[in-house]
């Protein structure tokens, strides 16, 4: 597919215009809105390398807070130990070069296995990662982990700045840029011949081997791209919450971000948007409203798996599919 | 010398309660084809049922009262098991995995809140049994009683497993189902039932080996985590669906943890894990996998 079709695809502009109107949010919503909606777009930029591996490789992997809290730990390290260093124009890389090691590392040993037993060294290898996270003391901050200052963005002190001023000016702008970005960057993966590749040894890991794909190999580098997505999603959301503690290395988010990606729908290439977006909102409203908000999530995950398996997005693809089948049979 | 034994003697402990949870969690992995994440949530049922029991009525003879607990936490982890296979799993095996691993993940979600909703947020004690044991003395140091009592109980337990899985028609059906599920409902098997019942039986388990480590640990909210992770680790050691394999992965990291505890505690999960890791480059299907 040339440029030319892409941009002058429907979804094309529907993309654009959303883009469009993200440009004005800080100016339309009210702060802690906008802080959720930050949150979210980092997570959306976790569910999109999340993804890679769930739909792309057909690999489930149960442990990637683990390269969350990688990219978010980069962060909070080097401000603890290097704050000469502490901008964000070299946090990004040094966060992207610590998930690229740790991610190459666990990949390296997760690939070994497929389906239910990848899932489960993918989940043991983070939560050994939780375990050095909390146990050495002295370089992580144990479990109450690090506080998170704001950075020197491009030169721009924030010195003294409100973290709510902070995340509703110029680093919303920068957020946006890089998810927006992050999504291009992804789509083309998807769309390349590495990335149909990915999809022919999901379908058929022998038939893909005949033809000369070295299938362990492309589901290691498909774990890295994706640790690569999921450590820049913790790095920029670290300066979104202040701060970072072990939880986020802990499985049980590793699950949620199982279930964001599936809540949006995972046969969609937007629905980890989508569902990261929602599923912050609807944390927030579940812990607001109940002292028993893991119960709420957890009753509407399974209803969503039992009523609404291909997530909100992939039901509305599965509508609009309708809509266009019942309008062409009508002109016929 | 006589410390190490007690290490390694404490490890044996560790591993009992281990071996149930990891056998537990490979049936119903074995038969029907689901990681149960939940498995960690009837632990944890287990634990309370136990607690608050011993609690409540096990002022005056603990350890009777700490062995109808056991039951008890038999009884409701394995019938909490079948309300959940009944209600949510069943629809799920004909499903791709990652539908049956996040339905796993919300009952563990709903379970965690149930608890808290019966039990509330506080810890629940039921140290009498194992103080009422006393303990053993081996050269200069003691061994409770306790500990025996527990390895004994899951030895039963496991042999129990042994007899039902090898010796009766029921055994037989569950392990043709775990080995070629269609070929054996061409045959006649009623999967359904016996994935019910075989469900019942890994969440009886997880419960009772839950039960098992409340006298030494107080029953606190999440107290099934650390098993469940550890369990897991078992599992692909030892190789799935194998009581052999349990019950040896159930002792390397039972030992590695106790010894681990002592001699290096700062790294002792990551060198489960370098074992885990090390067993899975040579032989993936774990040290008594089948295939």
């Amino acid at each position: 597919m040339n440029l030319k079709d892409l941009v002058l695809r429907p979804a094309f502009f529907i993309c654009a215009g959303i883009f469009i109107g993200m440009l004005f949010l800080p100016q339309t919503l009210p702060v802690y809105q906008l802080m959720l909606i930050e949150s979210g777009l980092t997570f959306a930029i976790m569910g999109l390398g999340f993804n890679l591996l769930l739909r792309y490789t057909g690999l489930l992997s149960f442990g990637h807070g683990a390269l969350f809290a990688t990219g978010a730990y980069a962060v909070g390290m080097m401000g603890r130990w290097f704050p000469d260093l502490y901008r964000i124009e070299i946090l990004i890389p040094v966060a992207l070069a610590a998930s690229l090691i740790i991610s190459a590392i666990f990949g390296f040993i997760c690939v070994r296995h497929t389906r239910v037993f990848f899932s489960i060294l993918a989940l043991a290898l983070s939560m050994v990662l939780f375990a050095l996270l909390v146990k050495l003391y002295d370089l992580t901050g144990g479990s109450d982990g690090i506080h998170i200052d704001l950075p020197i963005m491009f030169g721009k002190s924030y010195d003294g700045v409100k973290r709510f001023e902070f995340l509703s000016g110029g680093y919303y702008y920068f957020l946006l840029c890089t998810c927006t970005a992050a999504t291009i960057l992804m789509y083309a993966i998807v769309k390349s011949p590495f990335g149909m590749a990915l999809q022919s040894i999901r379908d058929n890991e022998v038939r893909a081997e005949m033809i000369g794909i070295r299938v362990r190999r492309y589901r290691w580098y498909a774990f890295i791209i994706s640790g690569l997505f999921t450590g820049l999603g913790g790095a920029l959301w670290s300066f979104v919450n202040g701060h970072v503690s072990p939880e986020i290395s802990e499985w049980v988010f590793s699950g949620e971000i199982v279930y964001m990606t599936l809540l949006g729908g995972f046969m969609v290439f937007v629905g980890p948007i989508v569902g990261s977006i929602l599923f912050t909102y609807m944390k927030l409203y579940a812990i607001s409203i109940t002292q028993y908000w893991m119960f709420i999530i957890g009753a509407s995950l399974i209803a969503m798996v039992l009523l609404l398996p291909e997530g909100v997005a992939g039901g509305f693809v599965k509508l609009f599919a309708r809509i266009k089948r019942a309008n062409s049979t009508g002109v016929r | 010398m006589e410390n190490w034994i007690i290490y390694l003697l404490n490890g044996l402990y560790f591993a009992s309660f281990l071996f149930l949870t990891s056998l537990g969690l490979s049936i119903i992995l074995g038969v029907m084809g689901i990681l149960n994440l939940a498995h960690g949530s009837l632990f944890a049922i287990g634990a309370f049922v136990a607690a608050w029991i011993v609690g409540s009525f096990g002022d005056n003879s603990p350890i009777a009262i700490f062995s109808i607990g056991l039951l008890a936490a038999l009884g409701i982890s394995g019938l909490m098991g079948l309300v959940l296979e009944i209600s949510i799993i069943r629809p799920m095996y004909r499903r791709a995995l990652e539908y049956q691993l996040l339905i796993t993940f919300g009952a563990l979600l709903l379970i965690e809140d149930l608890i808290k909703m019966i039990w509330g947020g506080t810890a629940y004690y039921a140290s009498k049994p194992f103080s009422v044991m006393g303990a053993l003395s081996i050269g200069e140091n003691l061994y409770p009683f306790y500990f025996l009592f527990a390895i004994l109980i899951s030895l039963l337990a496991g042999a129990g497993v042994w007899v039902i899985m090898s010796r009766t028609r029921l055994g037989i059906m569950l392990r043709a189902i775990s080995m070629d599920r269609e070929m054996a409902q061409a045959m006649g098997i009623r999967i359904g039932r016996l994935n019910t019942l075989a469900f019942g039986i890994g969440a009886a388990l997880a419960g009772l080996a839950g039960a098992l480590l409340v006298p030494t640990t107080p029953a606190l909210l999440g107290i099934g985590m650390d098993p469940l992770i550890l369990a897991f680790i078992v599992v692909v050691l030892g190789g799935l669906g194998s009581l052999k394999g349990a019950l040896i992965g159930a002792l390397i990291v039972g030992e590695t943890r106790s010894l681990g505890i002592v001699f290096f505690p700062e790294i002792e999960l990551p060198l489960l894990f370098l074992i885990a890791v090390i067993i899975l480059v040579y032989k993936p299907e774990g040290l008594f996998g089948e295939k």
